[in-house]
Parts: structure tokens; C-alpha cells; sequence
């Protein structure tokens, strides 16, 4: 990732065809109505006020009295910081994977292909909407059919079958933070000016556009994290011997008896996704107004 | 992301130059094709087949017996309220947001909460849930100890209102980020130009925002409708299936098989499924085709 890091042509991309947007000054500042408040007082509510009781649900130890056991345990308990890291791992290649997979492709598409830009939003909104228990079922039974070798290299092991399903899954959400990162950008110019520079397409990509769009990018990978961590149904369904983290929570709630840890766990994972998205959306401010939506 | 290099030749003929730059689409296209359209074909294809022929016995079963028309109807009814609710205060939601300053804040916090709750899918969310809600939950607790009011005799978060609940819980953030495009088009000069000509805030919303967004609101309302129809993690974190749904008969039909021969009925509610969600789906792109009139 250390190309990512270079700021090279920031300052040629942001100029030629979204000017600095005159902030509007002019235009009176909204006074806060009364609708805003109550709808966002509302939500707040419904929002905060099941997280704080989760707080204090997940504070609560096996013996009955405050403390922090529940959180402990995800690291001290062997079982769960294993389920954690195999998590965390499928996490990593599936965001890397899905990044590698549409990253190019969308550049292609807004480049040369436009008309294929209605294809792309068909087939990357699919997964938000085909079922995930249907998908199981389809690889179930793939499995029963499939050759030996492909059982046990392939659908043995929960890196090898989980992560290009969660790929597929993941899809929706990179899709749209890349193309929307890509649109407020000036492709053309940055593409042509790099490409009569001498560097190649892969150049191009890797060290002239990507570095463009990285709060985009990484907004579509935070999130990937997201789903990795909360996503059980195909896990589930799959029946790994290796429990995922998400799964590890359906297993204490149910199996151990022992909702407090579950809660801990989910807190955990929200907190950490949240944070990530949330310093991203600083880093997007900082590099103007139309790169600032990090989400959707 | 080798394919995308492929240096298209520049101006060529266009017979010529399509295929070279179509290579580019391939790894991700293959990819789709082989991770969700292979295991949605075994889907179909094991519903249509017995013994290597060709049946329609599964689905005049799963059309007919009341064993599978009851799921169907429960879920059709559960996707219907908890995707319309959410769509409305979704929309209310994104409208306060919207109407906020640009980089402030409150919008940075919702673009990412809308985020991870969006794509942290149900069964994490559902444990924060158990423990404000379940029988346990710090709600009921409470309710109990100072109000002296049983709520768990009244209310059960595995009930269809529970689950529906829970359901709102993600299906808000989707509708917020789908629908905070459209609104962030809404021109302000076009409410300048409507109250120049005399114009109030209610007849512009009525006969410019509303007429604009509507089909916005229509199409991100389907995306919510199949996101419900095809949910199921919040079912498994809720201790099993206590909502008769098609998600959940799946589920049942696909494991139990040592006694019955029930996978194929399992194929074929899954077919049905891919079927409804279909539908969904033509819907939604022949409405978001007129969303894109105004709002680019």
C-alpha cells in the first residue's frame, strides 16, 4: 500500500473541471426547524438507547456483578481470539480481493465502456438482494457434486470458500464507494495526462488514480470489514469445523449460554468498523467537499 | 487487474478495438458469474430435476401445499412493513440530515453509522436487541424493578413485531444511503425559483421535491423490500426460526435431509425466492431508469 500513500498529482486532479466549490456563504444559514429536531432526536434515541443497554447488558459477568470479563474474554479465551483472527484474516483477503476486482474495472467502464456502467449496477446490486440462505444452498449442493479435490481444497477450509463468497457479498458496497469516488474525480484528464507522461496502464491504475480515490477505496474496504465480521447465514449454513467470529456469537448465545459475551463481541466489532469509518471521513475532508461522502 | 492493461489500441477501427477492451470486463464478470451465478443455477437447476430429468413436481408441491404457501405469505407480509416503514423514516431521516451543512459533524457521523449498520447485517444488531429487549434485556429489567410492569408477558423479540424490530434496525441506514443522492440533487435554486413565483414550502414540496423524488424513494423502497425478503441472520440470532418465513423453511429443508428427501423442496423454495426477488428487481430498473432524468 505504500503508493497509496504518494500525493503525487492531487493537485492537478482537483482543478480542471470542479473548480474550488465556492462554499455558500451567501445562501442563509439554516436555522434548525423544528421537523429536523425532532426526527433526528427521535432516531438518536432509537439508535443510542438499545447500544447503551447493550453496554450495560455486555458489563455484566457469568457471576452476575460489573466487570469487564466479557470484553477479556474475546482476547483470553482461546477458541474466540482464534475464531477473531480467522475472521479478521478472511476480511483482509476478501477486501483486498474485491478491490483488485473492481477497481479496475470500474476505471475501464467510466473510461471506455460507459454504456456498461447500467450492467455494472445491475450485477453489483444483486447481492444486496438475492438471499444469502439461497446462495448456501447452492454451494450445498455444489458440494455434493463436486470432485474430491475441490471438496477438500476448496470447500474444507473456511479462508478458500468463505472469502470469495464474501466477495460476492461485499460487491454492492465497493462498487458504489469506488464509482462515487471516481466521479468526483477527473478521470479523463488524469488518465491522458498520465498515460502521455509515458507510465502504463497498470502505473496509471496503481499510482495515478488509486491514490485519487483511496478515501473511497478504503471507505469500501472498512466496510467489507463490516459484513466479514456480522455475516453468519453462509458461514453457518456451510457447517466449518473453524467457527468465524460472527458465528462464535451465535455459538455463546446459544450453546454456552453466555449472551453477555455475544453482546461484547458484536459491541466490539461495531466500535471498531465505526471508528475506522468515521477517521476516514476526516481524512475525506481534507481533500474537499465532493470526496467527503465516504459512504454510498 | 493484468486483463485491464490490455493497451487497447487507440482509435482503431471499432470492430477492432471492442473485443480487446471487453477482456478488460472478464476477471471481474468470471468472477461474478462463477461465486453467484453458478450457485444460483444449481438452485434452479436441482429444483427442475429428479434423477437427471426434467420435473415441475417440486414447485406444484411448494405452489399448492399450505406447508410452503404460509412461509411465502409471512415473509411477503414482514418484508412489506419493514421495508415501507423504513423507507419513510429513512427518507425523514436523510432529509434532516441533508438539510444540515455539508462536512459538519452530524453528517459524518451518520454517513458512517449508516455504514456499519447497513452492511453489518442482522445478527450482530440482533444481539444488541436481546439485550435491551430480550427477557433478559436491561429494558425489561428495568421495566420491571421501577415500573412493576412485565413486559416480557407482553412482548417476545422473536415475535414477528421483535424481528421486524430488529429489522428496522438496518434497514433505516440502507434506505439513508441510498436515497441521500437523490436528495443532495434536489437543486436549492430550484426552491428559489418556485417561491419567486409565489410558491409556498409546502406547494414546492408537493409539485417540484416530491414528483422528483419519487421515483428515488420507489426504487430504494424495492432494494429495502428484497433486502427483507431475502434476510435471515436476524432469525438465527434470535435462536432459530420462530418465524415461519421462506428464509427459515430453506434452512430446515436443506438440513434435514437424513429422514426426507426435502432438498429439492429446499431448491425449489429457493428458486421461488430468486423468482420474487427477480421481479423486485425489473421494478426497480424500470423506475430508476426515470430517477435518472433530473437527479445526474
Amino acid at each position: 500500500m505504500s503508493a497509496i500513500g504518494q500525493p503525487v498529482h492531487e493537485t492537478i486532479v482537483s482543478r480542471p473541471k470542479a473548480p474550488p466549490q465556492p462554499r455558500p456563504v451567501a445562501r442563509r444559514r439554516p436555522r434548525p426547524r423544528a421537523w429536523r429536531v425532532a426526527i433526528l432526536v427521535l432516531t438518536a434515541i432509537f439508535y443510542v438507547l438499545p447500544l447503551v443497554c447493550a453496554v450495560k447488558f455486555s458489563l455484566i459477568n457469568q457471576k452476575g456483578t460489573y466487570g469487564p470479563q466479557n470484553y477479556t474474554a474475546i482476547v483470553d479465551n482461546g477458541t474466540l481470539s482464534a475464531a477473531l483472527v480467522l475472521s479478521l484474516e478472511i476480511a483482509a483477503i476478501t477486501a483486498a480481493v474485491a478491490v483488485l476486482l473492481v477497481f479496475p474495472t470500474t476505471v475501464l467502464v467510466r473510461l471506455k465502456l460507459p454504456k456498461l456502467t447500467i450492467v455494472m449496477e445491475a450485477v453489483t446490486i444483486l447481492p444486496i438482494v438475492v438471499p444469502p440462505v439461497v446462495l448456501a444452498a447452492g454451494l450445498l449442493q455444489m458440494k455434493e457434486t463436486a470432485p474430491l479435490w475441490v471438496v477438500n481444497d476448496f470447500f474444507n477450509h473456511p479462508v478458500t470458500i468463505l472469502a470469495p463468497m464474501y466477495v460476492v457479498l461485499a460487491m454492492p458496497l465497493m462498487y458504489r464507494a469506488i464509482d462515487t469516488g471516481l466521479r468526483a474525480i477527473d478521470l479523463h484528464t488524469l488518465v491522458d495526462a498520465s498515460r502521455s507522461l509515458g507510465a502504463g496502464w497498470p502505473t496509471t491504475l496503481w499510482r495515478v488514480v488509486l491514490p485519487n480515490v483511496q478515501t473511497a477505496v478504503l471507505g469500501g474496504m472498512f466496510l467489507t470489514i463490516a459484513l466479514v465480521l456480522g455475516e453468519v447465514v453462509i458461514a453457518n449454513q456451510l457447517d466449518q469445523s473453524t467457527l468465524t467470529f460472527p458465528l462464535q456469537m451465535l455459538e455463546f448465545a446459544s450453546q454456552d449460554n453466555a449472551p453477555g459475551i455475544s453482546v461484547a463481541m458484536t459491541l466490539a466489532a461495531l466500535l471498531f468498523t465505526f471508528l475506522l469509518l468515521f477517521s476516514l471521513s476526516f481524512l475525506a475532508r481534507r481533500r474537499g467537499p465532493r470526496a467527503a461522502r465516504v459512504v454510498g | 487487474m493484468s486483463a485491464v492493461t490490455s493497451p487497447a489500441a487507440p482509435r482503431r477501427r471499432g470492430a477492432r478495438r471492442i473485443p480487446v477492451t471487453w477482456l478488460g470486463m472478464l476477471p471481474f464478470l468470471l468472477f461474478m458469474a462463477v461465486f453467484l451465478g453458478v450457485p444460483l443455477y444449481v438452485v434452479v437447476h436441482g429444483a427442475l430435476t429428479e434423477n437427471g430429468h426434467l420435473t415441475l413436481s417440486y414447485f406444484s408441491a411448494i405452489f399448492t401445499q399450505s406447508q410452503y404457501l404460509v412461509p411465502l405469505k409471512n415473509s411477503l407480509i414482514l418484508s412489506l412493513w419493514t421495508s415501507l416503514g423504513p423507507a419513510v423514516i429513512g427518507l425523514a431521516l436523510a432529509a434532516a440530515v441533508v438539510a444540515g451543512p455539508r462536512d459538519g459533524v452530524l453528517r459524518r457521523v451518520v454517513s458512517s453509522a449508516s455504514g456499519v449498520f447497513a452492511y453489518f447485517a442482522g445478527a450482530p444488531l440482533a444481539f444488541v436487541w436481546i439485550a435491551s429487549l430480550g427477557t433478559l434485556g436491561v429494558l425489561t429489567t428495568f421495566f420491571k424493578s421501577t415500573l412493576g410492569y412485565d413486559l416480557a408477558q407482553h412482548f417476545d423479540i422473536s415475535s414477528q413485531l421483535g424481528v421486524g424490530i430488529c429489522y428496522f434496525y438496518f434497514q433505516i441506514p440502507l434506505m439513508v444511503i441510498f436515497i441521500t443522492p437523490a436528495l443532495e440533487g434536489l437543486k436549492p435554486e430550484w426552491e428559489e425559483a418556485a417561491r419567486n413565483l409565489g410558491a409556498t414550502r409546502l406547494s414546492y414540496l408537493r409539485h417540484v421535491a416530491a414528483p422528483v423524488l419519487a421515483p428515488s424513494f420507489i426504487a430504494a423502497w424495492l432494494i429495502l423490500f428484497g433486502s427483507a425478503f431475502s434476510a435471515f441472520a436476524t432469525m438465527l440470532a434470535l435462536d432459530g426460526c420462530t418465524q415461519v418465513v421462506v428464509p427459515c423453511k430453506i434452512y430446515f429443508e436443506m438440513s434435514n435431509n437424513v429422514l426426507t428427501n426435502s432438498i429439492p423442496f429446499g431448491l425449489a423454495l429457493g428458486t421461488e425466492m430468486i423468482g420474487v426477488v427477480g421481479i423486485v428487481m425489473i421494478a426497480y430498473w424500470y423506475v430508476q431508469r426515470r430517477a435518472g432524468r433530473w437527479l445526474r
